[in-house]
């Protein structure tokens, strides 16, 4: 789960991370009262939306004055934000973050997250702070320092100063750069994040040291316990049918294409997705349907893939396992029923029953096209899509 | 011979009494399975299915019965404490297919595990092992799809490892083991692990491996198999269509600040000389080929 950078700060505060001064603003009149509360002579107006690289996107904006402040939340809000990890269509700006504007003496970049290779969180440094750490990793990757944690005893001081010297920061900045990696790792851990990013971390001129910007990603497999973070979701960030298909436990991300897919089991999602781009086609969508796809679950499947006009095909492949292939077949033929399907509907089952199962498909008084493999199933679903079939 | 499982395991489930945990327990020992125990706080002292004994501790289940195996499919969570409380206890191979582990729980667990060296977890978040030969399947998979054979299947997928196993079976070649190595971000055991044993099994002739977007255990399966793996292998990489940034189902299958794509596996994999199959469809195909080419190196 994602959150906003001003929610990111909140959560840094509570746990004694450093954040700079700021307020939430709705209208361009909450930015400039927000600007007058801080009282300070530079401002920044942030655009909060659940993606990076909003700066070059003109998402951040440095200001002088609370009429300027207004005047930049008035050109933000609304506007469709394009950046990087956006969609290309941008994303719309429903709230401003403004901020005091400090001043600087050096730019870092520091993060926490899961290093998969050793099962442990890692601690991420490097001297280019403001950059995405990935063009670092390219470019410099010597200036990319890393503190692994051991889980049983936490971060330890001596990993903040390896991290901080090897940062070059001054002996004096090193014992509050401890400090600053504790209470991060304290608010990672204890919100079950995924990712902890500070990027940049500064070094003011006078010493001190504060997160700048702020990112946290959470791990949904925790969410049960972590109420607050739940309290945190931003439902006009999320794709509206991704977050209509977790109400039916089925996992769904939208693309561009024009073939729904309906599959049970994330792997064999992808692969089918996959096929259909290897014979000429492209998938609308990847949803995996469980491992139960009872009729249920599959009406639901098929209305979310409906909802986006551009399918001309549905594609269903699923492996009858521990669920037999003529109760999927059952289940598949009452639910087109059900939804009015008029699109094509190409279907391939393989497994326990397979026979029986097709012989549901083709007694159903419904043009299913049946396909023997997943190749054969996504050159017949291309062909109906385009019309040729 | 086959890996991680034969006739000699004995296998106690955690879990037991709950709604998934007694449906795969009559699965599995319909299969053939050695089931001597089930753990279930608070349940000790009854029977399940009129015949297999119940323990409050896996400790206990133990040491009554001698279960050497455990399959886990306790709720999210509690399921980590599982893992610990069957390490604890000293079951030398754990198969936990609970799905949905917080990551943090799996990052202490393992490193629990660290200090139990006999004690080896696969999974979380997989279907299973099965030993066809054996009639030993400890998970959720289709026991009937299978058949004895001489193939070793390693996935991160579970309907994906079906897809290969059924095509093995329906070319008459079957499986020596077929495992479910799950797709979390942190599991226990990886491709490598699985790679070492089938490379070290006599009755295991070649390897189809299944990997998917995400992390880079597929690179580093490329970096073992191009060093040290002498038998035919087949592999698929799920993902190749995948967008970045975006969970595809798994927790473990996200492409993340570039990393993890299909494309720079896939290109590890042929590098090291998998022989990739375009499309599932072609999983059992490509793996008779690799096999006709005959063994990478002797």
């Amino acid at each position: 789960m994602k959150i906003h950078e001003y929610q990111a700060k909140e959560i840094f505060a509570k746990y004694g991370v450093p954040v700079p001064r700021g307020f939430l603003a709705h209208t361009p009149e909450e930015a400039e009262s927000a600007a007058v509360r801080l009282g300070s002579p530079v401002l920044v107006v942030k655009a909060q939306i659940h993606a990076g690289g909003r700066g070059k996107g003109g998402g951040v904006k440095v200001v002088k004055s609370p009429g300027e402040a207004r005047e930049a939340a008035s050109q933000m809000l609304g506007m469709m934000l394009k950046t990087h990890q956006t969609g290309p269509g941008g994303q719309k700006v429903r709230k401003v973050y403004v901020e005091e504007g400090l001043p600087i003496a050096r730019e870092l970049y520091l993060a926490a997250t899961l290093d998969r290779a050793t099962s442990r969180i890692t601690f991420i440094a490097s001297s280019e702070g403001g950059v995405e750490i990935e063009e670092t990793a390219a470019k410099h990757p010597e200036k990319i320092l890393r503190q692994s944690v051991d889980p049983a005893v936490g971060f330890l001081d001596f990993q903040g100063r390896a991290l901080a010297f090897g940062l070059g920061l001054p002996s004096e900045v090193a014992n509050k750069f401890v400090g600053f990696c504790r209470a991060l790792y304290r608010a990672y851990v204890e919100t079950d994040a995924s990712l902890a990013e500070v990027n940049p971390l500064v070094l003011l001129k006078d010493g001190g040291i504060v997160a700048l910007d702020a990112k946290m990603n959470f791990d949904d497999n925790a969410l049960y316990r972590q109420k607050e973070i739940v309290g945190y979701r931003d439902i006009d960030e999320e794709d509206p049918i991704e977050a209509k298909a977790k109400e039916f436990d089925l996992s769904y991300i939208a693309l561009d294409g024009n073939i729904g897919c309906m599959v049970n089991g994330a792997g064999l999602a992808m692969a089918t997705m996959d096929t259909i781009k290897l014979v000429g086609g492209s998938p609308a969508n990847f949803l995996d349907v469980g491992g139960g796809a009872s009729q249920e679950k599959v009406t639901a499947a098929f209305k979310l893939i409906l909802a986006d006009k551009k399918v001309r095909a549905i594609l269903v492949n699923i492996f009858g396992g521990i669920m037999k292939c003529d109760v999927i077949a059952a289940g598949v033929v009452a639910a087109a029923k059900d939804v009015r399907l008029k699109v094509p509907l190409i279907v391939r089952l393989e497994g326990t029953n397979v026979d029986l199962g097709k012989e549901i498909l083709r007694t159903s008084g419904l043009p299913i096209i049946a396909a023997d493999n997943l190749r054969q199933a996504a050159e017949k679903a291309v062909a109906a899509a385009s019309g040729r079939l | 011979m086959s890996i991680l499982v034969d006739s000699s395991t004995r296998v106690l489930i955690q879990g037991i009494t709950g709604a998934t945990g007694s449906f795969h327990a009559l699965q599995m020992m319909e299969y053939g399975t050695q089931l001597v125990a089930g753990v279930t706080p608070g349940k000790g002292g009854g029977l399940f299915a009129d015949r297999v004994p119940l323990f409050n501790t896996v400790a206990e289940a133990v040491k009554a019965t001698g279960a050497n195996a455990s399959a886990v499919y306790v709720p999210p969570p509690f399921a980590a404490d599982a893992i610990m409380e069957a390490a604890d206890a000293g079951v030398s191979l754990i198969v936990a297919i609970t799905e949905g582990i917080a990551v943090l729980d799996m990052v202490r667990a393992k490193r629990f595990l660290q200090d139990k060296p006999g004690v080896r977890l696969v999974g979380p978040n997989c279907p299973g092992v099965i030993t066809p030969g054996a009639r030993c399947k400890i998970g959720i998979m289709p026991g009937h799809i299978h058949r004895p054979g001489r193939v070793g299947v390693v996935s991160r997928s579970g309907t994906l490892t079906y897809e290969a196993v059924f095509q093995l079976t329906q070319l008459g070649l079957g499986q020596s083991t077929a495992v479910g190595i799950g797709g979390d971000p942190v599991n226990g055991t990886d491709f490598v692990d699985c790679l070492q044993m089938f490379n070290r099994d006599p009755e295991t002739d070649g390897v189809i491996m299944i990997g998917e977007i995400g992390g880079s255990a597929e690179e580093a399966a490329a970096d073992y198999i191009a060093r040290e793996f002498t038998k035919p292998i087949a592999g698929f990489v799920a993902g190749v269509s995948a967008p970045p940034g975006k969970r595809m189902g798994h927790a473990g299958a996200i492409i993340a600040g570039g990393k993890g794509t299909a494309a720079e596996k896939i290109r590890a994999l042929e590098k090291a000389g998998v022989l990739i199959a375009a499309s599932p469809t072609e999983l059992g195909t490509t793996l008779q080929e690799a096999l006709r080419r005959g063994p990478r190196k002797s």
